[in-house]
């Protein structure tokens, strides 16, 4: 863009200001496409809470006189909306479901990996020396190693249970959380408020929780919005190839290996998951852009 | 500069090191692995035999090191399926996933580079725009769902290509063409990051008010200071690269490394598992080792500074 375009585009502006409504500006600040993302994630959230009171059928349900039926408008009926599998279970039930299943996974392993990379790099900006050598050394073995590589590692030697499957998936992306929390912490230890408030006399927890975590937290809850859909396609990465979330569980990763198997007479047991799934990941997306250029215009 | 590379060489060192020591706790970890390997029913004399075979019965420290000469020689022990070493195991399939691997990371680079500079240099217009959508889908949508969308398209529908297997060069493109795109997307949104951030320094200003026509600006000035935050991502991809290997094998039924891990996985066939994540460790090491070389390569700066501030 030439500095022209820039000047006639603020004129531009300026003369279309007072015309525009109110309508106009709230689309500037929420764009419809990151209104449309908010939607979806709220919607997936109300699924997994309330998942037991949406789905129409119990998950496991059999239904042996409607096997393989299609969903309701390419051939099926209403009352497997969205079509069944082999088994004659309703997919729209397994779906919410899984849809819980994964946003618990996704959500317990988020929080797991924010909490501890972040008190990994608040440790390693406090103390220094040799315990911030330390944890550099942590960080950089786990960005070295694809995390798929070491989860299937991990799972092979332990077997798999849920809590275990969640905790593991926690260890994806915490690293990220670490560096980030020990540069800033760093950086806002010089800074002026943290000094003053060290020198009113406040100890490390109070410093940390209180003063350095809110001023550090935007740049996190941006980092968030980038390991969780990774979390979900991991979770649901290894629920496909048989390794995650064990049957009779199941996620939305599982579904769509199951429906693999159907792939030419059923590809509706296989499509609903894996729409799912990536319209999940492409809404935490867009939403995270849009948190990222409002929240932390020093990232970009 | 050689100082650089030799702090280098001895991080890679250590991420071998880490890796062998990770593999070694896990195993550990995970239980008696004699129990684990031989099945609780088995003969207490058999289990014996084993722990001191393996050295089990040896305090820990002596275990560690014990390990670590094991490792060092190649000695990663025997698959449970069939017996046979380890290593051979896993080395036969190396081959078949170099097949899948190497043309998909071509593709990336091919589509990824060019498609990332074009957008920059047309930035906000209709070219651009598109790049950016494709791209934000490649990274949404998971290498397993647009592999089964491929199969569904040009195996189910279409009937042009096989959906599974390895018998001919045909059976490569649907896993190839799976690896490349995702791959691609991520590499053209950096490429094109990269790009603009430095169109935007005055050097590239001062460069076309000296008279020096545009092409020579993008080809001489934009084009080489855009690779070197370009190279780290590719280092990064040849870790995705193995990842992705893993599921698009498994979605193909083509018989490589990717796909030997998850049965190892599945049959909890610990010795070929310890194996694979060990050479994963060692690719890793070396394309990062790689990589380093290209920046000190690419970037002159480098070479000077590190050594002053080292």
């Amino acid at each position: 863009m030439t500095p022209q375009d820039t000047a006639t585009g603020v004129l531009q502006n300026a003369a279309a200001e007072p015309a525009r409504g109110a309508v106009a500006r709230f689309l500037d600040s929420w764009p419809p496409t990151v209104l449309a993302a908010l939607a979806w994630i709220g919607g997936m959230v109300f699924v997994a809470l309330f998942a037991d009171s949406l789905a129409p059928y119990p998950y496991t349900a059999l239904d042996l006189r409607a096997r393989l039926s299609p969903p309701v408008f390419i051939g099926g009926d209403w009352r497997h909306i969205l079509g069944s599998d082999e088994l004659g279970r309703d997919v729209l039930s397994r779906l919410i479901v899984s849809i819980r299943m994964s946003v618990l996974i996704a959500f317990g392993a988020t929080v797991i990996s924010a909490v501890l990379g972040t008190s990994l790099g608040l440790l390693a900006a406090h103390f220094r020396g040799r315990i911030e050598q330390v944890v550099l050394a942590l960080v950089d073995f786990q960005a070295s190693m694809p995390f798929l590589i070491i989860a299937l590692s991990v799972l092979a030697f332990f077997g798999n249970a849920l809590p275990l499957f969640i905790a593991l998936m926690g260890f994806h992306g915490w690293e990220r959380y670490a560096r980030i929390a020990r540069g800033l912490t760093i950086a806002a230890n010089e800074q002026g408020y943290a000094n003053a408030v060290r020198q009113l006399g406040a100890g490390a927890a109070r410093i940390y929780g209180l003063h350095v975590l809110p001023n550090i937290a935007s740049t996190l809850i941006v980092t968030m919005t980038l390991t969780f859909p990774e979390i979900i396609l991991l979770e649901s990465g290894l629920s496909f190839l048989g390794l995650g979330v064990q049957p009779p569980m199941t996620s939305l990763g599982n579904m769509v290996g199951y429906g693999r198997e159907y792939i030419t007479r059923a590809p509706w047991i296989m499509l609903s998951p894996a729409t799912a799934i990536v319209l999940t990941t492409l809404s935490i997306s867009l939403v995270g852009d849009w948190l990222r250029d409002r929240l932390d215009p020093t990232l970009r | 500069m050689l100082r650089y590379l030799l702090s280098r060489l001895l991080r890679a060192a250590l991420t071998i090191v880490a890796v062998v020591t990770f593999a070694f706790v896990v195993l550990r970890l995970s239980g008696d692995p004699a129990l684990l390997i031989m099945s609780v029913d088995a003969p207490p004399e058999a289990i014996e035999a084993f722990r001191a075979a393996w050295g089990l019965d040896r305090p820990l420290w002596e275990q560690y090191i014990r390990y670590f000469l094991q490792v060092a020689q190649g000695n990663l022990g025997q698959s449970m399926r069939d017996g046979r070493p380890a290593l051979t195991v896993v080395l036969e399939r190396v081959p078949e996933t170099l097949a899948l691997t190497l043309p998909a990371f071509a593709t990336k680079l091919l589509i990824g580079i060019p498609a990332g500079v074009y957008a920059a240099l047309n930035r906000n217009r209709l070219a651009d725009r598109l790049t950016m959508v494709l791209s934000v889908a490649g990274f949404t949508v998971p290498s397993f769902v647009l592999a089964l969308l491929l199969v569904l398209i040009f195996a189910v529908n279409l009937g042009w290509l096989p959906s599974g297997g390895a018998e001919s060069w045909r059976h490569a493109i649907l896993p190839v063409i799976t690896l490349g795109l995702s791959g691609a997307a991520i590499l053209a949104r950096f490429t094109r990051s990269a790009m603009l951030e430095v169109l935007g320094q005055p050097y590239i200003r001062a460069a076309s008010a000296k008279g020096l026509p545009w092409r020579r600006v993008i080809t001489d000035h934009a084009l080489p200071n855009a690779a070197i935050p370009t190279v780290t991502i590719i280092g990064f991809m040849v870790g995705s690269l193995v990842a992705g290997a893993v599921v698009v094998e498994s979605v193909f039924s083509w018989p490589g490394v990717g796909r030997l891990l998850v049965v190892a996985v599945a049959n909890r066939d610990l010795a070929i598992v310890q194996t694979i994540l060990l050479l994963v460790a060692f690719t890793m090491v070396c394309a990062n080792l790689v990589v380093d070389m290209l920046y000190g390569w690419i970037d002159p700066r480098l070479r000077t500074a590190r050594t002053q501030g080292a």
